[in-house]
């Protein structure tokens, strides 16, 4: 029985409502109790002076996965110079917008995440997507199968089958060990299959003739008839071009009218994804513009609505998305090299390097949008914090987006910054945006809002009772005057953090791989005969290879977190 | 100006990474300390001194310090990498990576260099007495900014890629080069004073490849345009151009396509 407790520091958890009050948080065989739980023997750990969250909860990020890692085999540049050796309890680690595993493993410890998605599994390549996943160590892992360009649901949702959409979902689940349903420019990925694209929510698929808003309704009342723990989480069509606000918002508006129906505690049906690059205006990229107010206007009055902002981080990084059309547009744009890959009935990735580029206009404007939209959320616990890693920028730079988002100072140094500063000012609100975000606000959007949104809040984002020992002690005092930089460094290199009851992270550095687990969803439906018959059929007509070589088996899961869903009826 | 002269005293049983060997790094150091900078045998982090006999020391700045690299040297890598000022002079033949990513001073090699010498070179100016190996003044693998600015002059002869995604500065190599000249060259200037055997140009976007000797066979993106005299290294000559890849994108400037250009001494 291993017990600890993490004394005086200055607490924020939005789950229990504690905004920076000093307490005691007691850990007892990797769950937190109540301090009284604990006995005289409890492993002190000293916080005084510091600020204490619960472990962060990364919702969106490609992370693992043959899209990455074709990014890490056509980017050895991005490797240069960024290799460190290994030490006693880590192993050598590299890669700045594509790191090794190890590397994601650690990086993400360090900064105080304990969670993390990966954002698009082709379900064809589940077993490469999980390999990576037990290689990466110490934080926990689900990942999310996409299902807006599946020809089974294509089909289905074209003659309105609900349950079968669901049937098959729940299936595809288990065989590909998933967590929730992702879509990813629904219909458009499909379409590029014939040279085409599906850039408004009316733009009917070839061949399958169904509309991306069907698409995407129908998906939205199957994952709810199941009642899964996280909602239907999208890639919106049109991503990337300006102008496009208008289908955020059309795409949006398709959320009115569905509840979310879960026992998780879940409230939205629509999770929107890395919503910067939805928030355009203008027609060209001459009058490229900021459309974060209307989209937010909206976000912030539409409950059942969830987002991540996606923000830029002005890196040079590595896109990579399974929006095969909108990749290639991309490497017509900017003349770098260009891998595209078709998985077969289900999806297609396409993956492009980029450099967000402070002297470059449309880049300066893209960061300010990824702030604005969290700057002007109502509500911390439905925005979170996300660089869609790596396509706005690498994950390790969440300690910086947390610095701008925390100070208005730091905001205006980086505007004074730009090569074209006044123009930027001109096409965005950021400038007139004096809003700061508390560290309260901050817990929200990296911790117990992701966490409720993921239908994870009973373990994850908090420090009540009964949650997983996942605690972060950051060398920050919220009573004392401070630099915006403080934040920066305080945020990444954590000094303190235990995952599932085991330090992982002290002052920084790596002193243990923890206890990783694997995340994801059985869902447990009628039985379907026919859904059944069609993926053997499609199998046998279509598929490269047998069903028998599909399934994701146990053995690709080594330490699995199981959260079972009952939508039989 | 102040010199250091670094002698091999022991060889390294592998291959040195040595990108320490550089004036922006020995600059305001005393011999002792420059002794002490690390380097890598494989996977083992080691010192200079290990394998070097130091004597004197930097200058103040990287502007004032001038190395000289003595000894048998083929087993070292990276000399002179990333350095922005000062010379260094290595007068045997060092092995890959010397002078990669250079950024100004003088690198003077006296005997040969292998490949990737002056890779994503920016500035300065790299002189080889020898020859040069493989991927002379190119990009890292995988990268696209080759050789953007400087000089490099190899005196006999170099080998294939030469100036890969080169888009600035020049490459002047006297004897002759192995195959694929300028591949997805964007900018800056190639010269071969002798022969060049085929592939040069292929995907070529931008910038000038003059060849004095013969192409075996030409790339068939390439087409003529006319006669042109142009001086290149201090001469004039005359040379029948072709411009190229036309099988590759070109940017327009000012209305009119961009081609790269390929001179042919006539």
């Amino acid at each position: 029985m291993t017990e600890y407790i993490i004394r005086n520091g200055f607490v924020f958890d939005p789950t229990q409502g504690i905004k920076g009050d000093k307490a005691d948080i007691a850990v007892k065989d990797g769950k937190i109790v109540k301090s009284t739980e604990v006995s005289s023997k409890a492993k002190t750990v000293d916080a005084s002076g510091k600020t204490v969250m619960a472990g962060a909860v990364e919702i969106h990020a490609h992370i693992a996965g043959p899209k990455v890692n074709e990014g890490r085999n056509y980017r050895p540049e991005d490797k240069l110079f960024t290799y460190k050796p290994k030490s006693a309890s880590s192993r050598m680690a590299g890669g700045f917008s594509i790191p090794t595993t190890f590397k994601t493993g650690y990086e993400y410890a360090r900064m105080g995440y304990t969670t993390a998605m990966e954002a698009a599994m082709p379900p064809l390549y589940a077993r490469h997507v999980h390999e990576e996943i037990k290689d990466t160590p110490i934080i926990d892992e689900g990942a999310y199968p996409v299902f807006g360009n599946n020809w089974f649901v294509l089909e289905y949702l074209k003659n309105r089958e609900i349950e079968n959409t669901c049937a098959y979902i729940s299936w595809l689940l288990e065989a590909s060990k998933g967590y929730a349903v992702k879509v990813v420019n629904p219909g458009g990925t499909e379409a590029w299959g014939w040279g085409l694209n599906c850039l408004t929510i009316d733009d009917p698929v070839p061949y399958f003739d169904i509309t991306p808003r069907e698409i995407v309704t129908g998906l939205i009342e199957a994952n709810e008839t199941l009642g899964l723990p996280h909602s239907v989480h999208i890639h919106q069509n049109s991503l990337g071009n300006p102008g496009n606000y208008t289908v955020t918002l059309d795409t949006l508006k398709l959320a009115e009218g569905f509840r979310a129906k879960n026992k998780f505690g879940r409230e939205q049906v629509l999770h929107s994804t890395h919503l910067q690059f939805h928030s355009y205006g203008g027609d060209s990229w001459a009058n490229f513009e900021s459309k974060s107010k209307e989209v937010m206007d909206y976000v912030n009055k539409q409950k059942n609505i969830t987002i991540d902002t996606g923000c830029v981080t002005l890196d040079e990084t590595t896109t990579m998305t399974a929006d095969g059309p909108f990749e290639h547009h991309l490497t017509e744009l900017n003349h770098l090299k260009w891998a595209n890959v078709d998985v077969e009935l289900e999806t297609a990735a396409g993956i492009v390097p980029y450099i967000y580029s402070p002297d470059i206009k449309v880049c300066e404007i893209q960061w300010a949008i990824g702030l604005e939209l969290a700057l002007m959320a109502k509500d911390p616990m439905r925005c979170f914090i996300t660089t869609d890693h790596p396509n706005a920028g690498p994950f390790t730079r969440y300690p910086r987006i947390i610095k701008w988002l925390m100070s208005a100072e730091a905001r205006k140094k980086q505007i004074e910054s730009f090569k074209h500063g006044a123009k930027m000012v001109e096409a965005t609100h950021i400038a007139g945006i004096d809003r700061e975000l508390s560290l309260y606000d901050i817990a929200q959007m990296t911790r117990a809002g992701p966490a409720k949104a993921l239908g994870l809040s009973h373990q994850y984002g908090g420090l009540a009772p009964g949650m997983d020992a996942d605690i972060v002690v950051y060398d920050f005092n919220p009573e004392k005057p401070h630099k915006p930089e403080d934040i920066e460094k305080a945020f990444s290199a954590a000094a303190y953090v235990m995952k599932t009851g085991v330090p992982v992270v002290i002052n920084g550095e790596i002193v243990s791989n923890g206890n990783k687990r694997t995340l994801w969803v059985k869902a447990k439906v009628n039985e379907n005969p026919q859904v059944m018959r069609d993926i053997r059929d499609k199998f046998l007509k279509y598929y490269s290879v047998t069903q028998a070589n599909y399934d994701v088996s146990s053995h690709f899961v080594p330490n699995p977190h199981v959260i079972e869903v009952d939508a039989t009826h | 100006m102040e010199t250091v002269t670094i002698t091999m005293k022991n060889q390294p049983k592998l291959y040195l990474e040595a990108d320490n060997v550089s004036p922006d790094k020995f600059a305001g150091k005393k011999a002792s300390e420059i002794a002490a900078l690390h380097a890598y045998e494989g996977r083992e982090q080691t010192t200079l001194g290990k394998y070097f006999e130091i004597a004197g020391e930097g200058g103040a700045t990287a502007a004032d310090t001038r190395i000289i690299v003595k000894g048998d040297v083929s087993r070292v890598k990276y000399i002179g990498m990333k350095m922005s000022a000062g010379e260094v002079l290595v007068e045997q033949s060092p092995d890959m990576y010397t002078g990669a990513w250079m950024q100004g001073g003088k690198l003077v090699v006296k005997g040969n260099v292998d490949s990737f010498a002056g890779i994503g070179m920016k500035g300065g100016e790299f002189l080889i007495d020898g020859n040069a190996g493989d991927y002379l003044g190119a990009a890292y693998r995988g990268d696209w900014r080759g050789m953007q600015g400087g000089l490099i002059r190899v005196k006999g002869s170099a080998g294939s890629d030469i100036g890969y995604f080169m888009n600035g500065g020049t490459i002047i190599v006297h004897g002759n080069t192995d195959v694929h000249v300028g591949t997805h060259m964007e900018g800056g200037r190639i010269v071969i004073k002798g022969n060049a055997p085929s592939k040069v140009g292929g995907q070529m976007v931008g910038g000038e490849i003059f060849v004095y000797g013969t192409i075996d066979v030409m790339m068939p993106g390439f087409k003529y345009v006319q006669d042109e005299e142009v001086e290149v290294d201090g001469e004039r000559s005359k040379f029948a151009l072709y411009y190229g890849d036309t099988g590759e994108r070109h940017p327009k400037r000012k209305g009119q396509i961009v081609y790269g250009k390929l001179y042919l001494k006539i």
